[in-house]
């Protein structure tokens, strides 16, 4: 090649010249689409205010959250209706517990659950169905029959099976329910993977030579992102549902700590009588559930990379 | 294909049979055992009972006892329901339970993929969002409140339908199941209908068909839907063997008698034969239902090769 010394320095001259043009990376174009997004504002919005009144909603009140009102119990259908007076702002249950506490109470609980347990099943079923669908064949095989064998256990059998070998505990919900949980995940980033995996930028990654873990890491799993944040919103209220059903069947958490599905269950049973004890909990799971759906699609929207 | 499928069948078998030992010796780790009720039988009523069920032998010894069976198609007998087989309450329980099922799942693939597209098409709008929060609200309201709701609604206040039972799948005892069952699954495949609709609509080669002038109709069904399904196809498996195999919900508050109260009850009463039975169709059910996923996707993407 041939360069005279000049038009290396004119080359430079020019370069010194250039403004550098501010490159928009995947996050700040995402942040901008999520904005445009006004149910996903302000369902953010929303969320973080329950999750504020959910922590410090109990300091608020007289009341604790396994205090009974004697003095309502003697007639909860009129003296434990809802009342700014004696405290007991959203009323309170058959046994006289003051329903504004326990349904920031139970919602603390909920919302742990739910948090914790997509997070536990979003990371093992990414890196799973990821791994599975990229290396393909015979690994792929083995690991979706495997995948499958703790699928066709009913979800239930494993709750019920850990709850008598353990006990009663809060943190075996978590582990039983993020455990299984991410049996679906990784079969759907598994679907999408096996598509990608022959897109031409998988192919140049690996005729570089960069090794399989990196292009899982680096190629596959930011494509897939999508399809995860989606699902990942939700898991979140599914978890939360899942865990009121626990509850339904008996099985939740343990007494005087209560969670929106317990309460809502004891709600159900007592709707003709006293509202109140179904309305509120149930209004704010409905509220809750809502605004995580309304979230995931406007983080679908924004994190989608095809979609600029 | 073919070889393909014969093959899937023949992994079917192992992993079935891990299936059955691992689910077999969990059960049985759990501690109680199908007798140890509150009424404590007197102690040799329990051992002869126990003797009967081969309960004093070890873990496994009763284990080749029920795989021996099992080879005759034999689910051994209920240790709650004395005087039925697993076999006869599978068979009593399970079409009730497909039945609803069935229907279910039309109902929520319809509502579902419709309400998807709609809002694919319609992003950001007040559409979007309004037919979202009409899908969402399967998912946001638990079945156990709106399953109580709906028979209030329905039954008590204004005498349309009949509370609960089943009278051999008659439709206006199917109505109230079907909404409490397809309400929650409407809800998740109109989400990733809707996801997946947006990409591909913003894909190359449906800018390509737009640019040659196609009408929508014409882009939308011809172009866009196939690839947007993939998504929706691999979560359609598992949850369809979750809609057939029947909810604990349904069965409590309309009495239908369907199988998934069968499995919470015989779980909580460790009628070890019953989890089993149950464990063991939704096994069976989830290996065939994956299989046909796997090739759905080849026959909807043609990149997708086995």
């Amino acid at each position: 090649m041939i360069t005279t010394k000049d038009k290396i320095q004119a080359v430079e001259q020019f370069a010194e010249k250039v403004v550098e043009v501010e490159g928009r990376s995947l996050w700040q174009d995402a942040r901008r689409r999520f904005f445009s997004n006004h149910a996903a504002v302000t369902s953010l919005i929303v969320l973080t205010i329950i999750t504020a009144i959910a922590l410090l909603g109990p300091f608020f009140s007289q009341w604790n959250y396994d205090d009974i009102d004697w003095e309502a119990l003697s007639d909860i259908s009129t003296l434990g209706r809802p009342n700014i007076e004696n405290g007991h702002y959203f009323g309170t249950d058959t046994l006289g517990r003051d329903i504004f506490v326990r349904t920031m109470q139970g919602g603390q609980i909920s919302l742990l659950v739910g948090i914790m347990g997509s997070a536990v099943a979003i990371v093992i079923g990414t890196l799973y169905g990821a791994a599975s669908g990229y290396i393909g064949g015979r690994v792929d095989s083995v690991m979706m029959r495997f995948l499958e064998i703790l699928n066709s256990f009913p979800f239930m059998f494993f709750v019920i099976i850990l709850m008598t070998l353990f006990g009663r505990h809060i943190f075996l919900i978590f582990v039983a329910i993020g455990a299984i949980s991410w049996l679906d995940m990784a079969r759907i980033v598994r679907g999408q993977t096996l598509s990608l995996k022959n897109k031409e930028y998988i192919e140049a990654a690996y005729a570089c030579g960069v090794s399989t873990p990196k292009i899982i890491l680096r190629h596959i799993v930011p494509n897939v992102l999508g399809i995860v944040v989606v699902y990942a919103t939700l898991l979140v209220p599914n978890m939360i549902l899942l865990e009121s059903f626990i509850s339904f069947l008996g099985l939740g958490v343990q007494e005087p700590m209560t969670s929106w599905g317990a309460l809502i269950s004891e709600g159900a049973q007592n709707m003709e009588i006293a509202i109140w004890q179904l309305a509120w909990p149930l209004s704010f799971l409905v509220v809750t559930l809502f605004c995580f759906n309304f979230l995931g699609d406007g983080l679908r929207d924004a994190l989608d990379p095809k979609d600029r | 294909m073919l070889t393909f499928i014969s093959k899937r069948i023949l992994e079917a078998i192992p992993t079935l049979l891990i299936l059955i030992t691992v689910s077999f010796f969990l059960m049985h780790s759990a501690p109680g055992s199908p007798f140890s009720s509150e009424r404590t039988l007197p102690p040799e009523v329990l051992a002869n009972i126990n003797a009967k069920y081969h309960l004093d032998e070890p873990v496994i010894n009763q284990y080749f006892y029920y795989l021996g069976g099992l080879l005759q198609g034999d689910l051994g007998p209920s240790f709650r329901y004395k005087d039925f087989t697993i076999n006869e309450l599978i068979a009593q329980s399970f079409p009730v339970s497909a039945e609803i099922g069935i229907w279910s799942f039309l109902v929520a693939l319809l509502i579902g993929v419709g309400c998807g597209i709609i809002a694919a098409l319609r992003q950001n709008s007040w559409l979007d969002y309004g037919v979202m929060g009409f899908a969402n609200l399967g998912i946001v309201l638990p079945n156990f409140v709106l399953a109580p709701l709906c028979i209030l609604f329905f039954s008590i206040y204004n005498h349309w339908l009949p509370p609960g039972g089943w009278n051999g799948g008659a439709w206006p005892y199917l109505v109230m199941p079907v909404i409490a069952m397809s309400t929650s699954y409407i809800a998740q495949i109109a989400r990733i209908t809707r996801g997946s609709m947006i990409e591909t609509m913003h894909s190359n080669f449906i800018r390509t068909a737009r640019a040659k002038g196609l009408p929508k109709y014409r882009i939308i069904f011809q172009h866009a839907l196939r690839p947007a399904m993939l998504p929706v196809v691999s979560y359609l498996g598992p949850a369809f063997v979750g809609i057939v195999t029947g909810s604990v919900i349904v069965d409590v508050y309309f009495g239908t008698g369907g199988i998934g109260q069968h499995f919470i009850n015989g779980a909580l009463n460790r009628d070890y034969s019953m989890v089993m039975g149950v464990t063991i169709l939704v096994g069976t059910l989830t290996i065939l239902f994956n299989a046909i996923v796997d090739i759905l996707y080849a026959v909807i993407d043609p990149k997708i090769r086995y």
